[in-house]
C-alpha cells in the first residue's frame, strides 16, 4: 500500500510540470492548429541557458527561470515569425508542411546544442537537489514539491492571461476561428507569434523546474515532445483544462508503469496511452465532459 | 412504389433537431424539390439518404430496400448519385480524370472509364474543358462537373444540392435545360435550391421544410401559395 | 522525343554497369542505399503523396522487415534471404494493424498517430529481448563478401518497386488513391470504398519498405533498434526523399534518394575527406537545415518545381 501511495504521489508531482509543459503545446495547437514537435528542444534549450546562469553565476535554477522564460518567449516568437508564418501562404501537395518544419528546427537545436556542449549529461546539484521530507512513510521529493508548485502558479497565471486580458482574449478568440478574429481586428499572425513565444516561455519554465532533477543533455528534446503531444491528445488538442488533467494522468501511469512493470516500458505506457485515446477517446478527456 | 421513400426520420445532433420527422415519396421519373430557408435542414436530408452520418431514428427505402446502415459509397453503388452545395471538385486532377474516376463505379477498365467520361463530358457540355485541371473552372463549370461526375455513376436517382447557387441568368437556364435532359434521359431527380424560378418550374412536386420540420407539400402552384411557406421566406408580413 | 529516350537509355545503362565502371566499395556501397532509398521513398510516396495518407512512421514497416530477416536468421536458423521474401509480408500484416488504428484519423492526427507507432514499434523491439535481442542488436554473416550481388538485388528492388508504382497509379486504383487524396468525402460520394483503398495503398507502401528493411539486414549485416526504428533517419529521411524529389511523381522520389543520399554523405565524410573533421560532427546538423530549406523553398520537390528551377539558371527570361 505504501509502495502503491508512493507512487502515485511521485506520479502526481512529476503530472504537474508534464501539465505546465502540455498546456505550452496545446496552446499552440489549438491557435495554429500545428503539431509542434520541436517543443521538447525548446525545453532543452531553456534547461541549458539555466545551466549556463548555474555555473557560471551560480544562479539557482528556480531563479532562472525569470531569464530563460523571456528568452524561450523571444526564441519561439521569431521561430514562428520566420520559419512557420511564411508556410502558411504556401500551397503544396502535402499539407503537413509545418509539422515537418518543426522537426527540422528541433533537429538544428538539438545539434546545435550538442556542438556548444557535447552529448555528455550534465548535472544541476543545488543545496536541495536530493532532499525530502516526509508524511508518514511516504517522501516527498523537495524540489518536486516545489516545481509542482510553481507549476500550479503559472497554470493559474495563465488562466488569468487567458480570461482577463485582451491579448488572452484575441489568443482565443483566434483559436477558435482565425478568421472572424481577424474581420474583428486581431492581428493574427502577430497573434500566431505571440502565442508560440508563450508556448516555448511555459515550457522554458518546466525545464528549469525540472534541471535540479533530470539529467540534461541535448536529445532530451525528444522524449519530451513525445510526451507533450501524448499529453495534449489525451487532454484533447486545443484545450488547456485538459492539457492539466492529461499531465496528471501521464505522469501517475507513467510511474505506475515504471513501479509494477519495468522501467523500461515505463516510456511506453504514454504511447499506449496514446493509441488507446485515439482508438476509443478522438476527443481526448474533453470529449468527455461533452457527455 | 415509389423510388426513395423517407419514413418519420429525424436526426440530431447533439441536443438540436436537425431533421424532425420528415417523410415524403419520391416516385421513378419525377423531379422532386424540397425548399426551405437557409439552415432549414435540407442538406442534412440529403447528407442523411448518403448516410455521412447514421440517422436517429426513422428509415430511408430505396427501391424497396432499406439503406439505412450502409455506408456511403455503398449508397452510391446502389444507384443514388449526388452533388455537393459546395462545390468539391477533386482540385489537381484534370476534368477528364474527375469523371473517369467517377465511371469506375460501373465498369472496369481505363479504356472503358475514360469513354464513359467523355460522353459524359459531351453531354454536359465540359468537353471543351476536358484537359484542363479542375481547380481552373468557373463557377458554372464546377457545378456542371459535379453533376458530370454524378451521371458517371449512372444513377437511378440523382440529389441534386443547390446546382443553380451563384450562377448568372444564362447560366442557370442552362442547368434547367440540362436537369429537364437528364430527367427526360430517365433519371428521377431529388432537388435541393433556394432560386424560385428554378425549383418552380421544373419541379413535379414540391416538399417545403422550415426548422427541420415539413410545413407544406404539393404541386409548385400549390406550395407557392402556401401560408406557411410564405411566412418562413418572407416572414409574417406578407403571409 | 528521340533525345530524352536516348538520355533515359545512357542513365539505365550507367546503373546497370556502374559496379563493373565503378570498383570502389565506398561508391558501391553509396548507391546501394541510394538504391534502397528509392524504394523507401517511392513507398513512401504512393501512401503520401498520391493517396494523401502522411505517414509519419515508415520506420515501423523498415524495422519489422529488418527484424523479419533477422529473427530468421537469430531463432529460425534460417537464412536471413527468406526474409527478404517474408520481410514485405510481415510488414503487410502489421500494416492491417496500423491501418485499422490510424485510418480512422485524418490530417495531423494521422500523422501523429504514426509517429506514435513508429516509436512503440522501437520501444518493443528495444524492451523484448528474448525476440528481438534488444540494444544489443541482431547480427549475422553476410552472404556474399562482394558488394556486387547485392547492388544488383538492390537495382532489382528499385527497378520493381518504381515499376509497379508507375502501373499501380496507371490503373483504376491509381484515379481511386488521388481521388481520396484530394476530397475523402466527395470520393466515398463517388462510390469508392475510400477505407478498403486507403489500406491497399497502405499495404503495397509496406510492402516495399519492409522488403527493404529485411534488404537492409542481409547487406550489413547488423541492426539494432535504433538504427532500423530511427524517427529522423528513417520516418523523416523517407518524407524528405520524397518531398525533395517531388511527391506525387513517380520518378521524383528517386531523385530525391540520390540527392539526399549524396548530400548526408558529403558531410558525414566531411566532403569526402577534404574538408576538417568537424564537418562530419555537424552532419545531423545538416539534415535539420536541409529540412528547413526543402520545406521552405522546394516544398514541391526538385521533379515538381522543375520550372521553377530552370528558370534559375537561365537568367534570360
Amino acid at each position: 500500500m505504501a509502495v502503491f501511495l508512493q507512487t502515485m504521489v511521485a506520479g502526481l508531482l512529476i503530472g504537474g510540470i508534464y501539465s505546465l509543459i502540455g498546456i505550452g503545446m496545446t496552446l499552440i495547437m489549438g491557435v495554429m492548429g500545428i503539431i509542434n514537435l520541436t517543443h521538447g528542444q525548446l525545453m532543452m534549450v531553456a534547461m541549458y541557458v539555466a545551466f549556463v546562469l548555474f555555473e557560471w553565476l551560480a544562479l539557482d535554477p528556480y531563479v532562472s527561470l525569470l531569464v530563460a522564460m523571456p528568452a524561450l518567449f523571444i526564441l519561439g516568437g521569431l521561430i514562428q515569425r520566420y520559419t512557420l508564418n511564411p508556410l502558411i501562404k504556401v500551397d503544396s501537395i502535402l499539407p503537413q508542411n509545418q509539422v515537418l518544419m518543426t522537426v527540422g528546427v528541433g533537429t538544428v537545436l538539438t545539434e546545435i546544442a550538442r556542438f556548444i556542449f557535447s552529448s555528455n549529461y550534465k548535472s544541476v546539484k543545488t543545496s536541495y537537489s536530493s532532499s525530502a521530507f516526509f508524511l508518514g512513510s511516504i517522501s516527498f521529493n523537495l524540489p518536486m514539491c516545489i516545481a509542482f508548485g510553481v507549476a500550479v502558479i503559472f497554470t493559474g497565471a495563465l488562466f488569468w492571461f487567458l480570461l482577463k486580458t485582451d491579448t488572452g482574449r484575441a489568443i482565443r478568440a483566434t483559436a477558435q476561428d482565425r478568421e472572424a478574429a481577424t474581420l474583428m481586428g486581431v492581428n493574427s499572425e502577430r497573434i500566431t507569434v505571440i502565442t508560440f513565444g508563450l508556448g516555448a516561455a511555459l515550457v522554458a519554465a518546466a525545464g528549469c523546474l525540472l534541471l535540479p532533477i533530470f539529467y540534461l543533455y541535448p536529445d532530451l528534446g525528444r522524449p519530451f515532445t513525445l510526451k507533450a503531444f501524448v499529453i495534449t491528445i489525451l487532454g484533447g488538442m486545443g484545450s488547456t483544462v485538459g492539457a492539466i488533467f492529461g499531465g496528471l494522468v501521464l505522469g501517475i501511469a507513467e510511474s505506475l508503469g515504471a513501479t509494477y512493470i519495468g522501467m523500461g516500458y515505463k516510456e511506453m505506457v504514454g504511447f499506449v496511452i496514446f493509441v488507446l485515446v485515439l482508438i476509443f477517446l478522438p476527443g481526448g478527456l474533453k470529449q468527455l465532459t461533452k457527455i | 412504389m415509389p423510388l426513395l421513400e423517407l419514413k418519420k426520420v429525424f436526426k440530431a445532433f447533439g441536443g438540436l433537431m436537425a431533421v424532425n420527422d420528415v417523410s415524403f415519396q419520391v416516385d421513378k421519373g419525377e423531379i422532386f424539390g424540397l425548399i426551405g430557408p437557409n439552415g432549414s435542414g435540407k442538406t442534412t436530408i440529403f447528407n442523411c439518404i448518403c448516410q455521412f452520418f447514421p440517422i436517429t431514428s426513422g428509415d430511408i427505402i430505396f427501391n424497396g430496400q432499406s439503406i439505412k446502415g450502409l455506408k456511403t459509397h455503398q449508397i452510391c453503388q446502389a444507384g443514388i448519385g449526388r452533388t455537393f452545395q459546395v462545390v468539391k471538385p477533386l482540385a489537381r486532377m484534370t476534368v477528364r480524370d474527375n469523371v473517369t474516376a467517377s465511371a469506375f463505379c460501373r465498369v472496369n477498365g481505363i479504356r472503358e472509364a475514360q469513354y464513359e467520361a467523355d460522353k459524359i463530358l459531351e453531354y454536359c457540355h465540359l468537353d471543351m474543358s476536358s484537359a484542363k485541371p479542375a481547380k481552373s473552372l468557373p463557377i458554372a463549370g464546377r457545378k456542371r462537373l459535379e453533376i458530370a461526375r454524378a451521371l458517371a455513376t449512372r444513377p437511378t436517382l440523382l440529389l441534386l444540392d443547390e446546382t443553380a447557387a451563384g450562377l448568372n441568368p444564362t447560366e442557370v437556364d442552362e442547368a434547367i435545360a440540362l436537369i429537364k435532359r437528364i430527367r427526360d434521359d430517365g433519371i428521377t431527380i431529388l432537388i435541393v435550391e433556394h432560386i424560385m424560378k428554378v425549383i418552380m418550374t421544373i419541379s413535379d412536386r414540391i416538399h417545403a421544410i422550415n426548422f427541420g420540420q415539413t410545413i407544406a407539400q404539393g404541386t409548385p402552384q400549390e406550395t407557392a401559395n402556401n401560408q406557411a411557406v410564405i411566412e418562413a421566406y418572407l416572414g409574417e408580413d406578407y403571409a | 522525343m528521340v533525345a530524352h529516350r536516348l538520355l533515359w537509355g545512357l542513365v539505365g545503362l550507367f546503373f546497370i554497369a556502374f559496379p563493373i565502371i565503378v570498383p570502389s566499395d565506398y561508391y558501391q556501397h553509396l548507391i546501394i542505399i541510394v538504391l534502397m532509398w528509392v524504394v523507401i521513398g517511392s513507398s513512401w510516396n504512393l501512401l503520401a503523396g498520391f493517396t494523401g495518407q502522411i505517414s509519419f512512421g515508415h520506420a515501423i514497416f523498415f524495422g519489422v522487415g529488418a527484424y523479419t530477416a533477422g529473427i530468421f536468421a537469430t531463432k529460425l536458423g534460417i537464412s536471413a534471404w527468406w526474409g527478404l521474401a517474408c520481410g514485405g509480408i510481415a510488414s503487410m500484416a502489421v500494416a492491417l494493424f496500423v491501418g485499422w488504428v490510424c485510418f480512422r484519423l485524418r490530417g495531423p492526427y494521422f500523422a501523429l498517430a504514426t509517429l506514435a507507432g513508429g516509436e512503440i514499434f522501437r520501444l518493443l523491439a528495444t524492451n523484448w529481448e528474448s525476440l528481438t535481442e534488444g540494444m544489443v542488436g541482431i547480427l549475422i554473416i553476410q552472404t556474399f563478401r562482394s558488394k556486387l550481388p547485392y547492388y544488383y538485388i538492390a537495382l532489382g528492388l528499385a527497378l520493381t518497386c518504381v515499376l509497379s508504382i508507375h502501373f499501380v497509379m496507371k490503373s483504376k486504383w491509381g484515379y481511386y488513391f488521388v481521388s481520396i487524396r484530394e476530397d475523402q468525402d466527395t470520393a466515398e460520394a463517388m462510390g469508392i470504398d475510400t477505407a478498403l483503398y486507403k489500406n491497399i495503398s497502405l499495404l503495397i507502401s509496406a510492402f516495399f519498405t519492409g522488403t527493404a528493411g529485411a534488404f537492409y539486414m542481409n547487406y550489413m549485416g547488423f541492426i539494432d533498434p535504433e538504427v532500423v526504428f530511427h524517427l529522423n533517419y528513417i520516418s523523416i529521411m523517407a518524407i524528405l526523399v520524397a518531398i525533395v524529389g517531388g511527391a506525387a511523381t513517380i520518378w521524383g522520389p528517386a531523385v530525391g534518394a540520390f540527392v539526399m543520399v549524396l548530400v548526408q554523405e558529403t558531410f558525414r565524410s566531411a566532403f569526402f575527406g577534404l574538408a576538417p573533421k568537424w564537418v562530419s560532427q555537424g552532419h545531423a546538423l545538416v539534415f535539420g537545415l536541409l529540412v528547413i530549406f526543402v520545406i521552405m523553398y522546394l516544398s514541391n520537390g526538385i521533379v515538381g518545381d522543375w520550372r521553377k528551377i530552370k528558370g534559375i539558371f537561365s537568367r534570360a527570361a
